[in-house]
């Protein structure tokens, strides 16, 4: 490899061509502090701007400093980190920004992990020299995201990943000098743009100017409420993530503890989504079975590629991008909402409590799972399926609050009959999740053997794309593909709409590496290690579980017998499916 | 009969302001009442450059200039100059110096130490028929360059000239063209002209485009011709719709006459210019802005490298340049590196175009050699301060430039040693000041437009110079302290090492160079409370000199805010805490009593 | 179209205009060339004025002599109109009286082509600007 020598802090280091510096200094143990730039190393998500100017660095023989996250080392480049003309920018640099920040730490949603506090607490600023005008811009709320500008700092983070990961675009930077923000275009509230509310904006931005909109307020009301009864479900990338937030390891799995202090926080019900992931499978997994015979069997009307339907940041994509080709997604309601629709007729039969007076919420490592709740067609005559969904970073405030050491929390089980599940279901979690989950129950229900082998490896993976040839003895050669990132749904929509697209079953999820870094999950900052972890706990968790194919859940079976009847059944139709809309937002300028 | 006469009437935008079209109208309609359309012909041409005595009216063939002519002065420049022969002396020229009427511009100061290289033929030609410029050695050069070179003598040719960037920074334009010709061979590259000038007070480009467009045209395909370019995009703002309409003109007949196109002058060679509109921001003026402005994204600049040259237009190599640049190709082509390198400084050649402002006697657009002093300038070409005021600073480079003082009036000018002296070449804003102007107001008006047009993207840039603008304000305003001038200094520093992009490194450089050259008039705003022009406001102080005070109440009558007490035939006083400083008791006073502090 | 489709199209274009845009490039040089002046006053005119300058400059374009020529107003010769000041580069101004077309034939011919003094040399009364 074409290496490089040069010297940083008095010290000589050896780079391949073409590394910045940052990374040299990373590479030695030297930390240059930075705010704009972010990477999650190996999923395809980075921000280079160069913007910020806080990794300033003197290089000997340059005339002015040098930005480390995008200076190229160059051959026997001189350069000190901490020269007093570097520090003094750096900090320099700091004060400017926090002179147009409001200083209301102690009320911001992201105190503790704000990278622009850290910083500044890093570098001992004790007062701002600064006086002058402020930024005043009103804060904006969506039912996922609360918006508020006066923090932004122009980092561009949000706007990388809705452009370029994404391909929304719903967001960017508008006005100029002073009053330059990241805004909607014509600033317009979220909802009225494109915005697919997947949250990786709130994910990645470094301060409190994007921020999930916070329910932990109203589950503790409602759990207060005698009239109620209150049932919680959590989403399978929950357990493998919340730990962190308590100072566990990434990666730790706390199944058992989020059942207990879901209990303790007061629930009447703790079950799982896990439960309904199984439920998921059966259906979509039926419909994906039909589909597929009618498409072998020379059906030219039916839709293929069959497309997974998860995922609420991708349904908002589909019906706000692609509203044309809406047939082509699965038509089966997801995890969340089969678990909601369950729990409001099923359950609240079976317990006798009227569906006004049993209150769901969902324990979701996502934010568009709370707009997901709002939608009218997931919901009875204003009374919606789940009332309303909280994050796992919500989740972990709610257990504070409640005083509960979850460290040393014992661990307890789900309830019955809603909390038990396979670990076809726990894999939903990551990408390529759903995709195995369904072929391990369609590839057996198609062939009629049972699968001589379980882990379907070839879908496993943090590659942004992933496509892969199942064969089906006596059926056909599956043709599928897992996508993560909007920008690569994009692809495979645009291939469907030239007639090109080669697959015949594709899951699509928004965030990187599917719902363990989804935009309701403890801040990573940019650490691609944690993603890993939690990846890995994800497929360790299935492989924990004794069971592992979602047919073979009893608890579905029994409510098939029970309830549904068979799946794709006249009324799991009615409960477990849904319609998507055509929601393409055409912009009005004369507005 | 042959056409025996040419009345040249200015064209520009400028002179076009003031009715120049108007006085083209009447001037054809006298010709045809008076039978004279075969004999003489009238021309719009391009900026002649003495833009403060215009509309500007030339006959040919006697040379006659005459100044400020009205659209009611047609009739009489036809019945007595054309038909007669007689000048009409009152539209001539009169020299500020000897009070002598000057006919023939070549006598006049303005310019006597100009040389035109780069607006040879602005004033002189058509803009709006390619027969003239072509008459005037137009694409001559492309054809030399087409037929008789090959890109690398092409290429060579330009860096022996030693031409620079004459869009402010100064890099040598046949370097940049070499690295842009070397840079990935056989993939699509762009030729970009840069006509986003922005500076305040700067027109040169424009001027350049609506009086010579083909010599840009040409220009950008020898470029083309050298790095292996088949496009080229003109970048232009909108809010110039006489040099957008010219170049349209321009580029549409270039196309006609095979000039532009396919094949062209059979030499196999492909070149086309499309234009791009800007919508004004001065930031856009920086090439890896410009370029993401064309592309239709936020323009905003991106750090270097990638330069253009490596990754530009549509990720492809590309080469900006800025308009005057382009101006000289042809010329260093037609008549050799040798005969350009022969004018000017060791290291800054040819001449450089001057928008010159101010408080100066003769405002307009001026093309001087290299190496020519301030003082040639402002006194010879510039006709001396207005009003007989006292020189007190020049300011060059625009907002990214700072002000020259007395002691640099002798300095032969280039880039370097404008960079020397605190300043930088720019791309050719010249503003005089005298005596009149505060130098704190002068950083704070520079600054002001920096804060304006910064893009935002960059920390020091959005938020360190609207910080720096505040307290610029706050001295102003007669509240700064001892340590706000330490804080200018400070952040001023950190900003230039810390900006993104040109405009933010360069943005305290009116701060600095004026601190470094009026510090005592910062110091006297700060501890007097003072300002020695009397242009801040808040440090105005009314004073009624009692010994020349009547006691006739005028004034405190008069004063919106009561602030002038004292009782009939005896002096008054004004309350200093009350006074808004409106200066009407100045007005009223007959006895002129009352003054500025 | 005059579509340009080599270089010596473009040459040759350059000068067919040559002549019509060569008033301007003289005017612009006038000290370098031979300044022809006509006196276009009203008796000048009378006398058949604008016939000779019409003559000078077609016979100077065809004979290609870099010339200016232009009107001025009254020399104050009335006795002897047409009147026409010659200027030779380096040499004082000549005034004819009384020149018609032969006598400009032989002022073009004799004195700005070979030099030679001819009939009708007016004593110069003045200097112009």
């Amino acid at each position: 490899m074409d290496t490089i020598k040069l010297t940083i802090d008095n010290r000589e280091v050896e780079v391949p061509r073409g590394t910045t510096i940052l990374k040299a200094a990373e590479q030695m143990g030297i930390k240059i502090p930075t705010l704009c730039h972010f990477e999650l190393d190996g999923l395809a998500l980075e921000n280079r701007p160069g913007g910020c100017r806080v990794c300033v660095v003197e290089v000997a023989g340059r005339r002015n400093l040098a930005p480390a996250c995008i200076t190229e080392c160059m051959p026997d480049m001189v350069v000190k980190t901490n020269s007093f003309r570097a520090l003094n920018a750096r900090r320099t640099v700091l004060e400017l920004m926090l002179s147009d920040h409001p200083n209301d730490c102690l009320q911001c949603p992201k105190s503790g992990k704000c990278e622009l506090q850290t910083l500044a607490a890093d570098m001992g600023i004790r007062e701002i020299p600064f006086k002058g005008r402020q930024s005043q811009y009103a804060k904006e709320f969506s039912p996922s995201i609360v918006r508020d500008a006066n923090k932004c700092i122009m980092c561009r983070r949000c706007e990388s990943v809705c452009h370029e990961y994404q391909s929304v675009g719903a967001i960017g930077a508008i006005e100029r000098g002073f009053p330059a923000v990241v805004s909607t275009a014509f600033g317009k509230n979220l909802t009225d743009t494109n915005c697919v509310l997947c949250g990786q904006c709130v994910a990645v931005c470094p301060t409190g100017a994007l921020a999930e909109v916070d329910n932990t307020g109203k589950i503790l009301r409602d759990i207060a409420n005698p009239d109620v009864k209150t049932c919680v479900q959590v989403a399978p990338a929950v357990r493998v993530a919340l730990g962190e937030e308590f100072g566990m390891p990434a990666g730790s799995i706390v199944t058992g503890k989020i059942a207990a202090a879901l209990k303790a926080i007061g629930f009447d019900y703790v079950f799982d989504t896990d439960w309904s992931a199984d439920l998921t499978i059966m259906e979509e997994g039926t419909e994906v079975i039909g589909r597929l015979k009618a498409y072998l069997a020379g059906d030219k009307d039916v839709k293929i590629p069959i497309m997974t339907s998860c995922c609420p940041a991708w349904v908002n994509f589909y019906e706000k991008f692609y509203p044309e080709l809406r047939d082509y997604p699965s038509t089966a309601k997801s995890p969340q909402g089969m678990f909601g629709a369950t729990v409001k007729t099923y359950f609240a039969d079976k317990i006798g409590v009227p569906r006004k007076n049993l209150i769901c919420v969902s324990v979701m490592p996502c934010v568009a799972k709370k707009y997901e709740c709002e939608r009218e067609e997931l919901g009875v005559n204003g009374d919606p399926d789940v009332n309303y969904s909280i994050t796992t970073r919500e989740l972990a405030r709610l257990i504070k609050i409640c005083n509960i050491d979850f460290n040393n929390l014992p661990d307890a089980e789900f309830d019955s009959p809603l909390g038990v599940s396979t670990g076809a279901a726990v894999i939903f979690g990551a990408t390529g999740g759903v995709m195995e989950a369904a072929l391990r129950t369609a590839v057996e229900v198609l062939t009629g053997e049972t699968l001589p082998r379980i882990d379907f490896e070839e879908v496993r993976g943090l590659d942004g794309v992933r496509e892969a040839t199942i064969p089906v003895p006596g059926v056909a050669d599956l043709k599928i593909a897992v996508v993560y990132g909007l920008k690569n749904a994009r692809t495979i929509m645009e291939q469907i709409k030239a007639g090109n697209c080669p697959y015949h079953f594709v899951e699509v999820m928004a965030c990187p590496g599917g719902c363990i870094d989804g935009a309701g999950q403890p801040y990573h900052h940019g650490d691609a290690s944690i993603i890993r972890a939690r990846h890995a706990a994800i497929y360790e968790a299935d492989r924990r579980m004794p069971l592992r194919k979602s047919h073979e859940n009893p608890e579905v079976q029994a409510i098939y017998k029970e309830f549904y009847g068979k799946p794709c059944s006249e009324k799991s139709h009615h409960l477990l499916h849904t319609l998507y809309f055509d929601k393409k937002i055409k912009f009005d300028l004369e507005k | 009969m042959a056409v025996k006469m040419h009345i040249l009437v200015c064209g520009g935008t400028g002179c076009s302001a003031s009715q120049s079209h108007e006085i083209v109208d009447e001037l054809n309609k006298e010709l045809v009442a008076h039978d004279l359309t075969d004999f003489a012909k009238v021309v719009v041409t391009g900026c002649f450059g003495f833009c403060e005595k215009g509309p500007i009216v030339k006959i040919i063939p006697d040379n006659t200039f005459y100044t400020r002519v009205r659209p009611s002065d047609a009739k009489e420049i036809i019945e007595e100059h054309i038909i007669k022969g007689r000048k009409v002396q009152r539209l001539l020229y009169v020299a500020p110096d000897t009070n002598q009427s000057v006919s023939d511009s070549k006598h006049m100061e303005f310019y006597k130490k100009q040389l035109r290289i780069a607006l040879r033929n602005c004033g002189f030609i058509d803009p709006e028929n390619i027969e003239e410029a072509i008459a005037r050695d137009g694409y001559a050069a492309l054809g030399k360059c087409l037929t008789e070179m090959t890109p690398e003598q092409v290429v060579a040719e330009i860096k022996k000239s030693g031409l620079r960037g004459r869009g402010g920074a100064g890099f040598p334009t046949g370097l940049k063209w070499e690295i842009a010709a070397k840079s990935r061979p056989g993939e699509q590259k762009y030729v970009v002209c840069n006509a986003d000038e922005g500076d305040p007070g700067a027109f040169m480009d424009r001027s350049l485009l609506e009086g010579d467009p083909h010599s840009i045209l040409e220009a950008m395909a020898i470029c083309g011709y050298c790095i292996g370019a088949d496009k080229g995009l003109i970048y232009i703002r909108a809010e110039y719709p006489l040099a957008i309409h010219r170049l349209q003109v321009a580029i549409k007949q270039a196309r006609e006459y095979g000039l532009l196109g396919e094949d062209i002058l059979g030499s196999g060679f492909n070149f086309d210019i499309e234009l791009r509109y800007g919508a004004g921001a001065f930031v856009c003026g920086e090439e890896t802005a410009l370029i993401h402005s064309m592309e239709g994204k936020r323009g905003e600049p991106t750090f270097k490298p990638p330069f253009p040259a490596q990754s530009g237009y549509l990720g492809k190599p590309t080469n900006v340049n800025n308009v005057e640049t382009y101006a000289n190709i042809p010329v260093i082509i037609n008549k050799g590196a040798d005969w350009f390198a022969s004018i000017g400084t060791e290291k800054s050649k040819g001449t450089k175009v001057f928008a010159l402002a101010g408080k100066i006697n003769n405002v307009g657009l001026i093309e001087v050699p290299m190496g020519i002093t301030l003082r040639e300038i402002i006194y010879e070409i510039g006709g001396g301060i207005k009003g007989g005021k006292k020189f007190k600073a020049v300011q060059t480079g625009g907002p990214s430039g700072g002000c020259l003082t007395e002691k640099h009036l002798d300095t032969p000018i280039d880039y370097d040693s404008l960079v020397a002296a605190g300043s930088m070449m720019g791309s050719g804003g010249m503003i005089v000041m005298d005596e009149d102007d505060c130098m704190v107001a002068i950083a704070k008006f520079y600054l002001g437009f920096t804060v304006d047009e910064s893009c935002g993207k960059c920390t020091p840039c959005r938020v360190g110079n609207r910080r720096l603008l505040e307290i610029l304000t706050k001295i102003t305003d007669g509240k700064g302290t001892m340590e706000d001038l330490e804080a200018l200094k400070n952040l001023s520093a950190v900003i230039k090492d810390t900006a993104l992009c040109g405009l933010g490194q360069t943005s305290p450089n009116p701060v600095l160079s004026t601190i470094s050259n009026f510090w005592d008039e910062y110091v006297e705003h700060v501890v007097d409370k003072k300002c020695r022009a009397g242009q801040c406001k808040a440090l105005k102080k009314y004073y009624i000199d009692p010994a020349k005070c009547k006691g006739c109440t005028a004034c405190a009558r008069a004063c919106p805010v009561s602030a002038i007490s004292g009782t009939v035939k005896n002096p008054h006083v004004i309350n200093q805490l009350d006074c808004i400083k409106c200066g009407t008791c100045v007005e009223k006073c007959k006895f002129g009593a009352i003054s500025i502090q | 179209m005059n579509k340009i489709k080599n270089l010596a199209d473009l040459r040759k274009m350059k000068e067919g205009m040559q002549g019509k845009m060569s008033m301007r490039e003289n005017s612009d040089s006038a000290e370098a060339i031979i300044q022809i002046k006509v006196g276009m006053a009203t008796s000048g005119i009378a006398s058949g004025a604008k016939e000779t300058m019409s003559y000078l400059i077609t016979e100077l374009d065809k004979r290609q002599i870099k010339a200016l020529v232009m009107q001025v107003g009254d020399m104050g010769y009335s006795y002897a109109e047409p009147t026409v000041e010659v200027t030779i580069p380096g040499k004082d101004p000549v005034v004819f009286g009384e020149v018609k077309i032969p006598r400009a034939k032989e002022i073009i011919e004799k004195y700005i082509m070979n030099g030679e003094l001819i009939e009708g040399i007016l004593p110069a009364n003045y200097r112009s600007i």
